[in-house]
């Protein structure tokens, strides 16, 4: 069979499955609407949030990324796992114990605000608009790139299942889909890298791998090393980035994580407090299976392509003789090759022997199984892979824009009288309309996508964070002190962003940046702001009333959490 | 009740501290220290920086999990 076929047979029943998911998992109340009833299991959960958490940029981008940055990709590796512990010690328990459905529930709730309360839904919807955009166009360039359909075709295609199942199954539906979907990204992740290790060093496990030696017997890493330095690149094992910066980026993403509504919401959906510490742990497991995996796929990928290209010898490899792959890729623009020098032979280097026009960080893992000559039905199970991280991430922030509209705004604020079954309708009626927002954009990308990346991380950690924390940790936060806190942290980090992103940015260099800490990482000292402000506005006013303090006091001990309704 | 809260608290210190140090001391502002150590391919910096950090979160939270499951009983504040 072709590739082609193989592509359509497997993703057809990968999306069969999470149909035949969506229709067992309907729901008819908004409690299992918003959080699955409470009775997720705690290793579902932990499958369901590595899904909801990896998306089309863990799974198709960040090896690429890696392999160009050399050691300093670690504060991806880093930052996106290091938030699970913070989410783990200092948010998820407490906040399964208050037993609510949403993050602005808690703000709202602990705050005895409805002014604090609209500051976190605006942030919550903003946040998960930024992000989803992002996932529907992967899914889009997934199915472009291995079905050959238009990128619009592709997400009208993506918004149709994840309509589905968001829309009919609610949060039940969703974390049902996301464990199939964790099953299928994590065994395309892991198949061609475990192929690619035994092939390069002879291990099966590519971690190990990455440790070891290759063919010419010299370790893996020290040839990355040689490679890169004779290239005119930095050794692959050193890093660029300032340390202060590096510093900030990493606590910006870590941070980020644990303050990032749709991850945090999957923590209500467990029976018991117990069961949403462990949770985080299954989770996070789940997650360094792919992030340790990526790392090493990023070496490999990166040896290997600079030996395709500049040949075993270093002296270019004649483009006639080049492997398929190299001429597939330069279809799709993902590769550009242009022979300056009119030997046809290709050369990559960072000074001007460099012939290689691009190479897109996405090739790393998109055009792996043809790299190392795998058969068809592998490169199919990378397209269904991405489109699983994609799906998975777009259907968790849909429902945190719905649960936010239907539940924050209008159950809480606006309407306060409409039944549960109303405030059913309405929450399947924002997620119909969030899907065809996030749809659009998708389908008209506005430019700035991928900077605002650096947005929802940011806003996540200098809002949400400090917020869910003092709230928890300090008795005496008040209502004043979080609202200044939050708008200090959001004002500050979101100007910086945009006075750099988009103000001014040919400014965007180091010695512009505020202590050296580029945009990426400005939501950590946004962060310590909303912090300090929080801390000292509610020392000045008078402490939270009676009922707030013994709502602390509840959420802290373990016993009494709202019991599960069963599945 | 404040003294439930209190060695939860002495855990959640312990438990991030070895956390910071792990990743923000190991894995960036030690690293080039590091690297003049070997681990077989892995220079010890590069090795805190991708993979070692991520392996010693995992286990921070299991092992937080274990010393609150335990500490919770001997509180009586546990679940059913």
């Amino acid at each position: 069979m072709s590739v082609m076929t193989w592509t359509y047979l497997i993703v057809g029943l990968s999306f069969a499955l999470y149909i035949g998911i969506a229709i067992w998992s309907r729901v008819g109340s908004t409690k299992e609407y918003y959080v699955a009833g409470g009775g997720v299991h705690p290793v579902a959960n932990g499958m369901a949030t590595a899904a909801d958490w990896m998306s089309a940029a863990s799974f198709i981008s960040m090896a690429g990324l890696i392999s160009f940055m050399g050691r300093d990709g670690a504060v991806y590796l880093m930052g996106w796992t290091g938030g699970y512990v913070l989410l783990a010690l200092l948010l998820a328990p407490y906040l399964r114990k208050f037993g609510k459905y949403t993050v602005p529930d808690f703000i709202g709730d602990r705050y005895y605000s409805d002014t604090a309360r609209l500051v976190a839904v605006v942030c919550a919807v903003f946040v998960s608009f930024t992000y989803v955009a992002g996932q529907m166009r992967g899914v889009g360039i997934v199915f472009s790139r291995f079905l050959e359909v238009d990128i619009t075709t592709g997400v009208v295609v993506g918004m149709a299942i994840v309509f589905f199942y968001a829309v009919l199954g609610g949060m039940k539906g969703i974390t049902y889909t996301q464990v199939a979907q964790y099953c299928v990204l994590i065994f395309a992740y892991l198949v061609p890298a475990i192929f690619i290790s035994l092939l390069m060093t002879g291990n099966v496990i590519p971690q190990v791998g990455f440790a070891s030696t290759v063919a010419d017997g010299s370790y893996l890493l020290d040839k990355l090393d040689g490679l890169n330095t004779e290239l005119g690149f930095a050794a692959y094992t050193s890093g660029i980035k300032r340390n202060i910066d590096v510093f900030c980026i990493t606590a910006a993403l870590m941070v980020g994580t644990a303050g990032l509504p749709h991850v945090i919401v999957r923590f209500f959906t467990v029976p018991k407090v117990s069961d949403a510490r462990i949770s985080a742990g299954w989770a996070l497991l789940f997650i360094a299976l792919l992030y340790t995996t990526a790392p090493a796929v990023a070496a490999f990928a990166r040896a290997n392509m600079i030996e395709t290209i500049n040949g075993t010898d270093g002296q270019g490899v004649l483009y006639e003789e080049a492997p398929d792959w190299i001429r597939n890729w330069e279809k799709t623009g993902l590769i550009k090759w242009e022979d300056k020098n009119g030997d046809g032979r290709m050369f990559y280097a960072k000074d001007d022997r460099n012939e290689m026009a691009k190479i897109d960080n996405d090739i790393m893992v998109l055009a792996n199984p043809e790299i190392a000559k795998l058969p068809a039905w592998v490169i199919a199970l990378v397209a269904a892979g991405g489109l699983a991280a994609a799906l998975s991430t777009a259907a968790g922030l849909l429902l945190v824009i719905s649960s936010a509209i239907s539940h924050d705004l209008l159950k809480k604020v606006l309407m306060p009288k409409i039944t549960e079954k109303q405030e059913l309708l309405y929450a399947r009626l924002a997620a119909a309309g969030a899907i065809f927002v996030a749809g659009y954009l998708g389908i008209n990308p506005p430019g700035f996508v991928a900077q605002v990346v650096a947005f929802a991380f940011g806003l996540a950690a200098a809002s949400f964070f400090p917020a869910i924390i003092l709230g928890i940790f300090d008795k005496r936060a008040n209502m004043q002190g979080a609202i200044s806190g939050m708008i200090v942290g959001i004002t500050f980090t979101a100007g910086y962003i945009i006075y750099f992103k988009f103000v001014n940015p040919a400014a965007n260099v180091a010695e512009n940046w505020l202590f050296g800490v580029s945009p990426e990482g400005i939501g950590t000292i946004g962060m310590v702001l909303n912090i300090i402000v929080t801390y000292a506005v509610s020392h000045m006013t008078k402490p939270p009333p009676a009922h707030i303090q013994e709502l602390v006091d509840h959420i802290r001990v373990p016993r009494g959490a709202g019991g599960a309704t069963h599945h | 009740m404040s003294a439930y809260w209190k060695a939860n608290l002495r855990i959640l210190a312990s438990l991030l501290a070895i956390w910071f140090v792990v990743s923000y001391g190991f894995g960036i502002l030690l690293a080039d220290w590091l690297d003049q150590f070997r681990v077989a391919g892995f220079k010890l910096g590069f090795f805190f920086a991708q993979q070692g950090s991520i392996y010693v979160f995992v286990v921070l939270i299991f092992v937080y999990v274990r010393l609150m499951n335990r500490l919770d009983r001997k509180h009586d504040v546990h679940e059913d």
